[in-house]
């Protein structure tokens, strides 16, 4: 295993959205801050830094991980999506945000990059869950705003339209 | 597919109120642009501010040494609470009282996790580490948890300037209760205890302060939630004008349900921070700090006497509260209690009253504002002994309630302790709620499952839903002769200012500092609406700046202030734009102004459509030719509306107050099922309505509804702060703090009864967001006690709790059952083991190695520093970690009833910013194979964060270490790495790694 002069700023270099970043941080720097402070992409949000609530829900190499939980420095090479990866080519709302935006899924939005991210993986591995599936999906993310059954809603919503543009593909 | 329970437009002919316009703050924060206080870029310098705290519940502090933090590179400063006591003045509460808040402790703490040193340094880690290295001394004092306990003579005192931790007692008589109960056909009373808990909003409290030398005071930007009197409370404390404490607040804030009201003291000491360290300095608080350390609301315990007849029509009501605030009181504090006051009687036709309010301190987590504002607490009593008189009648106890409401025709009704109740038809709303509810069928369900033999029951709430506070209801907590004395408080002022530039594009501010309830998307409906325009014309900017815009003290976000306070804002204000944009058109249009009308972005004769000329020409006329406008009217269109209601007068010489000025109604029922075998209770149906009046968009009303359903949920079943008797806090992470997710919280059937709008507020509009706090948690509990035939319920329901609340007949297990190495009660932060271990060296040479520093030094893990002390004793430095915190202590560890080389006994102790820990073993060296077998036991108990995280992460945590150290024992003796020392947990520790442990 690589080792790191602790005390070192390191380079790291990803893929945030399809786009190429670089920043340096310390090894103990957590990715969260690195995404948010370093790269200045604040859409992730942090709220519990203990791995329970959800809210840090990033993908790292297609995988929902906790970017609270994970260094900067385990991110290097490393192929990220968030939040602000979501919307269309042109800007205009994708299918998750569509479907949370009409459902009055969020409240606050604090939580929601999370549930967001935590749904874009899920509905690729479960692209038609039942809502008792989602409920499990989704019991990692904490939200107090809501009481959830908007966002159980919007997910089946958008279940159902990333269906419908995979038929259309 | 969307299954919305409240109607579809429910206001169609008046325009875009009461539609389901789609939130137009979602297309920010849903593309990861919102902008959240830790989302503002700050200034290159910018220096980040971290908290040392208390690891106990009540001690004196005799040293604090901050030198080796201020020696480290990139530390600028260091606050402690004697910087506090010299630089700023304690922090004021609406009344006389014997407590000095600074905000840091100065002399003595007096709860788990309160601040006593502020450290700024160049970024979060580096300050979190300079906070690890403060050194703070303590005298441990005893500790009281308990509201009533804690009023005793004896108990231990927590502020030297009272002799009781009772600061405040207050007596209240309403009508004539004494003779209702003496004339009384009969009377009963129940003792009930309401928990401590939280709503935990998701962004923590978050501020960036930077002193400001125009000014000579702050400039502070900060998710503070208001109401705005704290400001002023902030700026007595730092000795400066109101106008140089500027403070703004970001567009976006991360949930508050009441929380954010209390960053205000930490302000304070930012400011301080930040002046010392000459630099502006920003404060992100952590979840552990939060749960610890910010806002509760009081647990409660209430006597509750009724006066009622055989039928079961209440007479009279007597409440004695203790309420607990737990240390320190910060204003608006005690507000919760007197916000309830005027409607202690819910929504009940009872004309005799009296009321005790202790306000009593603790050693736990000073109080603030949670969702619900005292509500929860009252109505668990009011509304658990409704259902007591109907099993006391042999009732339905939904009779009893029907019986006792106060009745349509009695509108507008002034409720004996003062709240004039402003619409409804209580009945109404029950019946609707019964009929579209269902509950003949859950009745059915009921039947069939008692004949199976389950526990099943039915529980029933009602509730007044007080929304938009007096601001002159604290005032309650005064006496009197007080009051005169202070001069009258009363209102409610709000504020929102619409404006229409030179191309006729609109802008609206207001002061409601939302935190996610929608408040922009419904400010556009309503003023798009007066002025003839759609919500997409409208900009509204909510984020808010002391120095620049309209506010008044009541600003903020709490108590259900916005549909009533808000809306009828922003309604005058556009009102007034309305009538002025007429004036100036009906000039041009050649109609009188009467007859001027606002359409489709168009201002045009009433009766004669084709007679229009565009919004915007007429907003550029006030611009661009102020010679144009008619004679009296004022170039330029900006409207700010100082909101405020007469119905909201101060309280008058009979303690009668009138505390909020619209009341909305609730009605629950629930059927609940609780299994004998586990404890564990289910809802199996939940019905709720509400009427809130006008809705002023149904989307965002149903959120605020499911949104208190599930915070109320999470209170009744899940949600505590706990607390040991000495005062040890256990609940520090999301792990120990549970809340509802998706995955349990129950469907709410939502039941959409007849609104019956305020007359008192613009639009009818009365809150809506606090409902199920008041009726969810005693409506399960009134449902567990039909289930269980049983009288005491207390919340949160946990499986455990509610087993002991079933008589069963099940023999107890012949044997005590305690699993390998997890002994000691379950959740408790004790740490118990035992085991035995061979080592290869001889009973002399281990015994050598034990008592020598040196070896001792490589052996122990993280030890940094070990040094003989006495004959046969250590100190020493070490860094341990358990689960998300790690840390430096100060440990000493002393060995008595030495019997060399056979056994000891050691008793120690471990200090640090961590925590604290008090423990005490044995060993014994058995000669055995040539080599020894060692064989310990251990018994630790731990405080302060170390315990928040939590026992069982806590326990895995030190078994760890002492495995690591039992193997470095076998490494120092001259083994390999040798042999697991035996017992499971090693093994299981390496399996869990995947190698070598």
């Amino acid at each position: 295993m690589k080792t790191l002069d602790r005390n070192g700023r390191h380079p790291v270099r990803l893929t945030l959205n399809g786009m190429p970043e670089e920043g340096f941080a310390e090894p103990r720097m957590l990715l969260t801050d690195f995404l948010r402070h370093e790269i200045g992409a604040t859409g992730t949000h942090v709220a519990c830094e203990h791995g329970v609530c959800g809210a840090c829900t990033v993908r790292i190499d297609s995988k929902a991980v906790r970017a609270c939980l994970t260094l900067a420095v385990q991110a290097d090479g490393a192929v990220i999506e968030t939040i602000e990866g979501l919307s269309e080519a042109d800007g205009s709302f994708g299918p998750l945000q569509r479907a949370f935006h009409e459902n009055f899924a969020l409240q606050c939005g604090f939580c929601t990059p999370g549930f967001l991210m935590s749904l874009s993986d899920y509905l690729e591995r479960n692209p038609d869950p039942t809502v008792e599936e989602i409920k499990i999906a989704l019991s990692g993310n904490i939200c107090r705003c809501t009481g959830y059954h908007e966002i159980i809603n919007a997910s089946l919503d958008a279940a159902r339209a990333l269906r419908e543009r995979r038929q259309q593909d | 597919m969307p299954d919305f329970a409240i109607p579809e437009d429910v206001r169609p002919e008046d325009g875009h109120v009461g539609r389901r316009v789609p939130r137009i703050e979602d297309r920010s924060l849903l593309r990861g642009e919102g902008g959240f206080v830790d989302d503002v870029p700050v200034k290159k310098g910018t220096l980040h501010a971290a908290f040392v705290r208390s690891p106990h519940a009540h001690a004196e502090i005799t040293a604090i040494d901050a030198s080796a933090a201020l020696a480290m590179p990139g530390v600028f400063a260091v606050v402690t609470g004697a910087d506090m006591a010299t630089e700023t003045d304690p922090m004021i509460v609406g009344f006389e009282n014997p407590i000095d808040y600074y905000g840091l402790a100065v002399d003595k703490v007096r709860y788990v996790g309160e601040p006593v040193v502020a450290v700024a340094a160049t970024d979060r880690y580096r300050a979190e580490d300079a906070a690890d290295l403060i050194k703070v001394t303590y005298s441990v004092l005893p500790a009281v948890v308990d509201p009533v306990a804690a009023c005793a003579p004896d108990a231990p005192k927590l502020h030297p300037r009272s002799d009781s931790n009772c600061v405040s007692k207050r007596h209240f008589v309403h009508g004539e209760p004494d003779t209702a109960f003496a004339e009384a056909e009969c009377t009963t009373e129940l003792t009930i205890r309401y928990p401590r808990n939280s709503i935990t909003p998701m962004e923590t409290y978050a501020a960036v302060v930077e002193a400001n030398s125009e000014t000579g005071g702050f400039d502070v930007l900060s998710n503070f939630q208001g109401p705005f009197s704290v400001h002023t409370v902030m700026a007595l404390a730092l000795r400066l004008r109101t106008a140089a404490l500027r403070h703004r607040s970001p567009k976006n804030s991360g949930g508050s349900f009441g929380s954010k009201l209390v960053i205000f003291p930490y302000i304070v000491v930012l400011c301080v921070l930040a002046r010392k360290a000459r630099r502006p300095v920003k404060w992100i608080e952590d979840r552990l700090e939060h749960l610890s350390a910010s806002s509760v609301a009081p647990n409660r315990v209430t006597r509750v006497e009724a006066a009622y007849t055989k039928d079961g029509t209440v007479t009279g009501l007597r409440l004695t509260h203790w309420d607990d605030h737990g240390a320190y009181l910060r204003a608006p504090m005690p507000a919760p209690i007197y916000r309830m006051h005027g409607v202690s009687t819910n929504g009940y036709f009872i004309r005799h009253l009296e009321v005790t309010n202790h306000i009593v301190m603790t050693n736990k987590c000073p109080t603030g504002a949670v969702r619900g504002f005292g509500g929860p607490q009252l109505y668990f009593a009011v509304e658990r002994m409704m259902q007591r008189v109907a099993v006391l009648t042999g009732q339905d106890p939904l009779d009893v309630i029907r019986k006792n409401l106060i009745s349509a025709e009695q509108f507008p009704y002034k409720a004996v302790a003062g709240s004039l109740l402003d619409s409804g038809d209580y009945r109404r709303t029950v019946e609707e709620a019964v009929g579209q509810g269902d509950l003949a069928a859950l009745k059915t369900r009921r039947d069939a499952a008692r004949a199976e033999g389950r526990l099943y029951g039915i529980g029933y709430a009602a509730c007044v839903e007080p929304s938009q506070s007096n601001m002159g209801y604290i005032s309650t907590v005064k006496t009197g002769l007080e009051r005169e004395r202070a001069g009258p408080k009363d209102g409610a002022v709000a504020s929102v200012t619409v404006a229409v530039d030179a191309l006729g594009s609109v802008n609206v501010i207001g002061d409601s500092v939302p935190q996610g309830q929608g408040h922009q998307t419904a400010l556009a409906q309503i003023v798009a609406d007066r002025l003839g325009l759609t919500p997409d014309d409208v900009v509204v900017s909510l984020d808010t700046d002391t120095a620049k815009d309209g506010w008044s003290i009541a600003a903020g976000n709490y108590s259900c202030r916005f549909a009533p306070a808000s809306a009828s804002a922003a309604h005058q204000a556009a009102t007034r734009v309305r009538e002025k944009m007429a004036r100036i058109a009906a000039a041009n249009l050649n109609v009188p102004v009467a007859e001027v009308d606002f359409t489709d972005g168009k201002i045009h004769a009433a009766n004669n459509p084709d007679n229009a000329i565009p919004f915007y020409r007429i907003g550029g006329l006030a611009h661009w030719s102020p010679s144009s406008l008619p004679d009296d009217v004022e170039p330029g269109i900006r409207e700010t509306a100082m909101w405020n209601a007469p119905e909201l007068t101060p309280t008058n010489a009979k303690d009668e107050i009138n505390t909020s000025l619209a009341y909305g109604f609730g009605f629950d029922f629930c059927g609940v099922e609780v299994d004998p075998a586990t404890g564990v209770v289910t809802v199996d149906s939940y019905v709720s309505a509400h009427d809130c009046g006008t809705i002023l968009n149904p989307g965002l009303a149903e959120g605020q509804i499911r949104g208190s359903w599930a915070s109320a949920y999470g209170a009744t079943f899940l949600e505590e702060f706990c607390y040991e008797d000495d005062g040890t806090f256990r609940s520090g992470t999301f792990a120990e703090y549970l809340v509802p997710t998706a995955a349990e919280l129950p469907e709410i059937r939502l039941v959409h009864p007849t609104p019956h709008p305020s007359p008192y507020t613009r639009l009818g509009a009365k809150g809506i967001a606090e409902g199920n706090q008041y009726t969810t948690p005693v409506c399960v509990a009134n449902a567990v006690a039909d289930a269980l035939g049983i009288e005491d319920i207390q919340l949160p329901l946990k499986p455990a709790k509610v087993l002991e609340w079933i008589a069963t007949e099940e023999p107890p297990p012949s044997a005590a059952v305690v699993p390998d190495g997890e002994a000691g009660e379950p959740g408790r932060p004790t740490i118990d083991g035992s085991g035995e271990m061979q080592v290869p060296a001889p009973p002399e040479q281990v015994w050598a190695m034990l008592l020598d520093p040196e070896r001792m030094a490589r052996i122990v893990p993280g030890c940094e520093r070990l040094e003989a002390a006495g004959e046969s004793g250590f100190t020493g430095t070490v860094v341990l970690g358990a689960g998300p915190v790690r840390g430096r202590f100060e440990a000493r560890i002393d060995l008595t009833d030495l019997e060399a080389p056979r056994r000891a006994r050691l008793v120690g102790a471990a200090d640090g910013p961590l925590g604290s820990s008090r423990g005490e073993g044995a060993f014994e060296l058995v000669e055995q194979d040539g080599g020894t077998l060692v064989r310990y036991r251990y018994s630790v108990e731990l405080s302060g964060k170390v315990a928040a995280v939590g026992g069982r992460m806590v326990r895995g945590a030190a078994r760890h270490l002492i495995d690591r150290f039992l193997r470095g024992l076998i490494r120092e003796a001259g083994g390999e790495d040798g042999p697991a020392p035996s017992g499971g947990l090693s093994g299981r520790i390496r399996r869990l790694v995947g190698g070598k442990a």
